[in-house]
């Protein structure tokens, strides 16, 4: 669906026929002190060349060091076709389109990328992607508190083992609602989310818990666990999943001893196919339960048959979103991240189910092997027993900050330092080791690390130097 | 165009009917008028049971085809009572607004409130006006 933008000529014909001078106008009745007026701090505009320029040059400040660090955003192989297929005009474009007769192609392929998430997370129904995995959990806290009709509170428990962005970007977005996070401690040895803490909490009226698998630390969650505790306790369970490593592990729609699963998925979809790109764009994912779909924010595509009995696709369910719905809508979210979850689509079809799982076990098998590697060195061990998937955490001799940046002099992205978001466990370093990680290069940051780690830990030169 | 209009019915401008039933229990659904400006209706949001309602309060939505529209309780009181056969077959309403399509049953706190309610001649009338 091409893209083709007003001229100055039909933008002044436009005006005549409803009779406004000037674009500006229209926006007549916002009250003044809400306007923002001119943007200031907006440079000039760039010439492509210079623009060009400017990129190569940030592009070159981020050079393609040895990539360690997982947290969030993962360093995975994207096959060529995925972004070859993705960027065809036929599909470049981040929006979807309202007009179904126009558009069947970007229609099928939301459809069909439903139909994949719904199967990799065993989940009813799937929407159509929101702008990202923070964003999309927030959304899933919304969508519990409108949906959970059992509960009074409007109170979340969150465990302390989810990604901290993830923490602080939902409490952005719900914190203004009257929505309350309440935070779970972990246990310390394990790394998962503590039972004591959380049996502290039965009883009580929380709309939902959410639910890392795995969770930030890399540590796998005794999902099953939480799941039942969430349903004896009249809360729903939201899932935040990674979704690469459901191709491996019980996906969010089996877990609870009685597989009856999550009520709601949710997570970051950029492993599936979306490039690291200093942090984005992403997109984020969202499955329900069939009976929560009404409550679900984001579009859903549908499939039917037109007046000849031909397969046709729509947007299905409208009567969720903000155009129909006005302020009562589900979200504020009439839109998705239609180019990435073309990639993803792309990138899940090319796979498989069994290229994604043996993608997801051989993250597992690298990172198994570099934090062998790593805690083989002095001044470097394990601070979780928990078992873990593709990440790991690390308790250095020595400041994770300092350490990093001799690692990053020699071209190695050493981890993600965790001391500001948990200054309780001292000089804690996560790292991760995606199927791009070869022995060689494991190898190399573990040599990389013994001999920073043996400089700053070697006994001081007896001899004191006379001058300073 | 004309809609039936039972006389035996209250009736809100919002649309909505109250059929007071004895016991001081009264069940609430949406008028004939009112489903057929919805059109076909593809889904009920209901009530839960044991609910509290003030007299204007958002109860309930019925989703047409084109739109969606809140339905206000009409009097105060407490749900008693859901229509759950709505879930499977909304359309019900389109069929039979005041029997079958029932949407919940309150018991009334304030029965006095059924006073300032229209009676089947004045709501006849505001749905007329309503169409122009």
């Amino acid at each position: 669906m091409p893209f083709i933008p007003h001229t100055q000529d039909d933008v002044r014909r436009m005006l005549e026929v409803i009779g406004v001078g000037q674009i500006e106008d229209l926006f007549d009745e916002i009250p003044d002190d809400l306007r923002c007026g001119e943007l200031e701090h907006v440079p000039e505009g760039l010439s492509e060349m210079e623009v060009a320029a400017l990129m190569q040059a940030r592009a070159r400040e981020d050079g393609q060091p040895l990539c360690f660090i997982g947290a969030g955003a993962y360093d995975h192989h994207i096959p060529a076709a995925v972004w070859q297929i993705a960027t065809r005009g036929e599909y470049y474009s981040a929006y979807t389109p309202y007009q179904a007769e126009a558009s069947q192609g970007t229609l099928q392929l939301l459809y069909e990328y439903q139909s994949m998430m719904t199967a990799l997370m065993a989940m009813d129904v799937s929407n159509a992607s929101l702008y990202d995995g923070a964003s999309g959990l927030a959304e899933a806290v919304l969508m519990a508190v409108r949906a959970n009709r059992k509960s009074k509170s409007r109170r979340i428990l969150v465990p302390r083992t989810l990604n901290p962005a993830y923490r602080k970007t939902v409490r952005t977005i719900v914190g203004n609602q009257n929505i309350e996070l309440v935070e779970v401690a972990f246990d310390p040895v394990t790394g998962r989310t503590d039972r004591e803490a959380l049996q502290a909490h039965a009883g009580k009226d929380f709309a939902a818990i959410v639910i890392p698998q795995p969770n930030f630390f890399g540590v796998l969650e005794d999902a099953d666990a939480l799941t039942d505790f969430a349903h004896a306790n009249g809360m729903l369970a939201i899932a935040v999943v990674n979704p690469l490593v459901m191709a491996v592990l019980q996906p969010p729609g089996e877990w609870g001893t009685d597989g009856g699963g999550a009520d709601i998925a949710c997570g970051e979809g950029q492993p599936l196919g979306a490039p690291l790109a200093s942090g984005g764009p992403y997109f984020g994912f969202m499955c329900a339960r069939q009976s929560l779909v009404r409550q679900m924010p984001g579009r859903i595509i549908g499939k039917t048959v037109d007046l000849e009995g031909k397969t046709g696709y729509a947007l299905t369910l409208q009567a969720r979103e903000q155009h129909i719905r006005r302020s009562k809508a589900t979200s504020n979210i009439c839109t998705n991240q239609g180019l990435l979850v073309t990639a993803a689509t792309i990138h899940m079809a090319l796979l498989g189910g069994e290229g994604l799982a043996r993608v997801a076990a051989s993250c597992h098998r690298n990172t198994a092997a570099l934090l062998q590697q790593l805690t083989g060195i002095d001044g470097v061990e394990r601070l979780f027993d928990g078992p873990v998937f593709h990440e790991g955490v690390l308790r250095l001799a020595a400041p994770v900050a300092e350490i990093l940046r001799s690692l990053a002099a020699h071209n190695v992205l050493g981890g993600y330092d965790l001391g500001d978001d948990y200054p309780e466990l001292g000089n804690a370093l996560l790292v991760c080791a995606t199927e791009l990680r070869t022995e060689g290069e494991m190898s190399e940051y573990a040599g990389k690390l013994a001999r920073i780690m043996a400089a700053r830990t070697q006994a001081k030169c007896p001899v004191e130097p006379k001058f300073s | 165009m004309s809609n039936d209009v039972p006389s035996e019915l209250k009736y809100t401008k919002s649309h909505e009917w109250v059929r007071v039933e004895g016991d001081g229990i009264a069940a609430v659904g949406i008028t004939d008028h009112a489903q057929e400006l919805l059109g076909d209706l593809v889904f009920v949001e209901l009530p839960e049971v044991g609910v509290e309602l003030g007299a204007g309060a958002e109860c309930a939505v019925v989703e047409s085809v084109k739109a969606a529209s809140d339905v206000y309780c009409p009097v105060s009181g407490e749900v008693v009572e859901v229509n759950e056969a709505l879930a499977e077959a909304p359309e019900t309403i389109n069929q039979d607004a005041y029997e079958e399509g029932w949407i919940f049953r309150l018991r009334l706190t304030v029965p006095g409130e059924l006073d300032a309610l229209m009676d089947a001649d004045s709501y006849a009338e505001h749905s007329e006006s309503d169409e122009h």
